[in-house]
């Protein structure tokens, strides 16, 4: 189907005229969104919007380390914590300009990636597992008990200035969530098909052959949890405005794991995969979240929980949803969204056939 | 003196609730090299079905233990049954999604259906019975907890030792394909493996179900149980045991002379540290990676 006929084909970003159309096509709507949504939607929608580009980020950061070097990360949390505090903490308490202070908490949280990713050179499966997720836990309890960082009570996003910029709705906080997903994307297309790359997913495949290929696998593989850290930052930097004001609770377990949920429905190891599980999973998670205002369902769902549930307790369908989503997307299609575009596309190029 | 013995006899009174979810996640892992992060999820459904007919349909403790053991046992079967062995990707990363997606399945239908207060769960021993031994004290719950885990140890050990359940499910671990030649019928195998470990899992929520509950309650003793089974080795029961005392030691000697408030943070950064030095736990047989 996707014949590469030289080496230059293969690296190219974009690999034909059309895909270089929808692109444009996709900037454009991405452009007008916030205008449509405001004539013709709720403004809500542009705080969905915003939130899924900070998942992306992540997404796009777990999915390299998960998708193509096949190292697996339940702390991801950690590092987006990292992230949303070490940016409020520049801005607010050292007055450093926003750029900068995103720029280096999401270099902070790549030194813990970096960290993190050297007892991951020994580790695999359910040790690294193990380890992984001890990070994430022990960075929310750290940070909770520091009263720098605001303790249990949490911390106050400042005002968010650019230059002469001032961001203060999510109509123009929209444009640079999006922008910074746009760049984070390419960026993570660029990365896979590159020398740094091809040594992921050597590594992932097979990590002893790909050493004796002369692969460095100190190397690569502390880089990849570098990235996916500097990026789990950076998104973590976007989110804490998102919210305005974050505490230590906001990024327990459950985050790691619908991280790791978005890279596995969408797609282990492709780049689209990782934004559609990230599109999806963060807009049922919104919608779940007042799922008894959804019409008809919600209506339904109250009837039955009376009768049969407990009504104080339906927000936790939220988890039931994920978690059949995830086992299912595990039982027929491993390969998540990505594999059934697959599917559908090689089914329509065949047709009759 | 005896302030660091309390400390200690704490640190493994704690443990031993760690051991038996050790225990539990070891069985499964043994023979079916899955990381089974929705045992404790397990052990909840179970331990709300036993609040469930005590509390609601008031049976005595005498026939609702049993039943919540056999309850235990099928609730493992049929999971097995009915998703594992249907998983198609058979890697590592492809079964820990399943059984976090489990998790979450079986946490939100516990919470959906029983709410996210805390209940009391009525239990023959109330919480506040002490032990003196010697200078030291320890709750009842503590002790009959302690000698729960050494039970199961040694029934475990005589049930893989001399039934044939248990000789087949060792001969599944040892070498699935041989095993199957030899005439073992080992799906069915597996799907009794994660009967037995619902029910140890079962058992460790019911000693900890007097103390606190609440559909999160099974986090907690699940996480320090597979990182006490890690250590241990991921193969090995009394691995897991010793792995689980470790961590419930090690937690609450730091939170005794160091800082309380960072008492698990320090009892993953020695699991880390620990696997740094063994990457594959202190008694676990070197793994050899095939190519």
């Amino acid at each position: 189907m996707d014949m590469k006929r030289d080496y230059y084909e293969d690296v190219a970003i974009f690999t034909s005229r059309w895909i270089i159309f929808w692109f444009c096509a996709l900037i454009l709507g991405l452009a007008l969104f916030p205008f449509i949504a405001d004539k013709f939607l709720k403004t809500y929608y542009v705080y969905v919007a915003n939130c899924i580009a900070v998942n992306i980020i992540v997404a796009m950061g777990l999915n390299l380390l998960v998708g193509y070097t096949g190292q697996i990360s339940l702390g991801h949390a950690g590092f987006f914590a990292i992230g949303a505090y070490a940016t409020i903490v520049f801005m607010a308490k050292l007055g450093l300009p926003f750029v900068v202070s995103l720029f280096l908490a999401a270099s902070l949280s790549a030194l813990f990636g970096f960290l993190l990713g050297l007892p991951a050179l020994r580790l695999e499966g359910p040790y690294l597992s193990i380890a992984t997720l001890g990070f994430g836990l022990t960075v929310t309890q750290i940070i909770g008990r520091v009263e720098y960082f605001g303790g249990r009570q949490g911390l106050h996003a400042p005002e968010l200035v650019i230059g002469p910029l001032h961001l203060d709705s999510d109509i123009s906080r929209y444009y640079l969530f999006v922008l910074i997903a746009v760049l984070v994307c390419l960026f993570a297309r660029n990365l896979v098909k590159t020398k740094v790359g091809r040594a992921f997913i050597a590594i992932r495949d097979a990590d002893i052959a790909a050493e004796t290929m002369g692969v460095n696998l100190t190397l690569y593989k502390t880089l990849a949890f570098a990235v996916s850290a500097f990026l789990a930052g950076l998104a973590g930097g976007l989110y804490a405005f998102i919210l305005g004001y974050i505490e230590p609770e906001i990024f327990n377990m459950l985050m790691s794991i619908m991280f790791l949920a978005m890279v596995v429905v969408g797609g282990l190891g492709s780049i689209f995969g990782a934004i559609a599980g990230a599109v999806l999973l963060t807009w049922l998670d919104l919608t779940l979240r007042n799922i008894l205002e959804v019409p008809f369902l919600g209506e339904w769902l109250k009837v039955m929980s009376r009768s049969w549930f407990s009504i104080t307790g339906v927000s936790n369908i939220q988890y039931i949803v994920f978690g059949s989503i995830m086992v299912l997307i595990m039982m027929f299609e491993p390969l998540g969204i990505y594999g059934l575009w697959l599917r559908m596309k090689k089914y329509w190029k065949t047709w009759p056939f | 003196m005896t302030d660091l013995l309390q400390t200690l006899l704490n640190g493994v009174a704690v443990g031993s609730g760690y051991a038996l979810m050790g225990i539990a996640m070891v069985i499964i892992y043994k023979t079916s090299e899955v990381v089974n992060f929705a045992q404790g999820e397990m052990a909840l459904v179970s331990v709300f079905f036993t609040y469930m007919i005590l509390h609601t349909y008031g049976v005595p403790f005498f026939y609702a233990f049993p039943l919540a053991a056999l309850f235990a046992v099928f609730v493992g079967c049929v999971l097995e049954f009915t998703i594992l062995r249907r998983a198609k990707e058979q890697n590592v990363l492809g079964m820990i999604i399943v059984t976090i997606g489990l998790e979450m399945v079986l946490i939100g239908l516990v919470s959906w259906k029983f709410g996210a207060e805390q209940k009391v769960m009525p239990f023959p021993i109330s919480t506040y019975d002490t032990l003196m031994i010697g200078n030291l004290f320890a709750t009842t719950l503590e002790a009959l907890t302690f000698a729960i885990v050494w039970v199961i140890m040694l029934g475990l050990f005589l049930f893989f030792r001399f039934s044939r359940l248990g000789l087949a499910m060792k001969a599944t671990q040892q070498n699935k394909v041989a095993a199957r030649l030899m005439g073992i019928r080992t799906n069915r195998v597996l799907m009794f493996t994660w009967g037995i470990s619902s029910l140890v899992g079962c058992v460790a929520g019911i000693l900890i179900a007097p103390k606190s509950m609440e559909p999160f309650m099974m986090w907690d003793p699940m996480l320090k149980g597979f990182s006490g089974a890690v250590v241990g080795g991921m193969t090995s029961i009394p691995g897991a045991v010793f792995g689980a005392y470790l961590v419930g030691i090690v937690e609450n000697l730091f939170g005794q002379y160091a800082y309380m408030e960072f008492k698990s943070a320090v009892a993953f950064a020695i699991i880390v540290i620990v696997l740094c030095v063994k990457p594959s736990g202190i008694f676990a047989r070197h793994y050899v990676k095939k190519v």
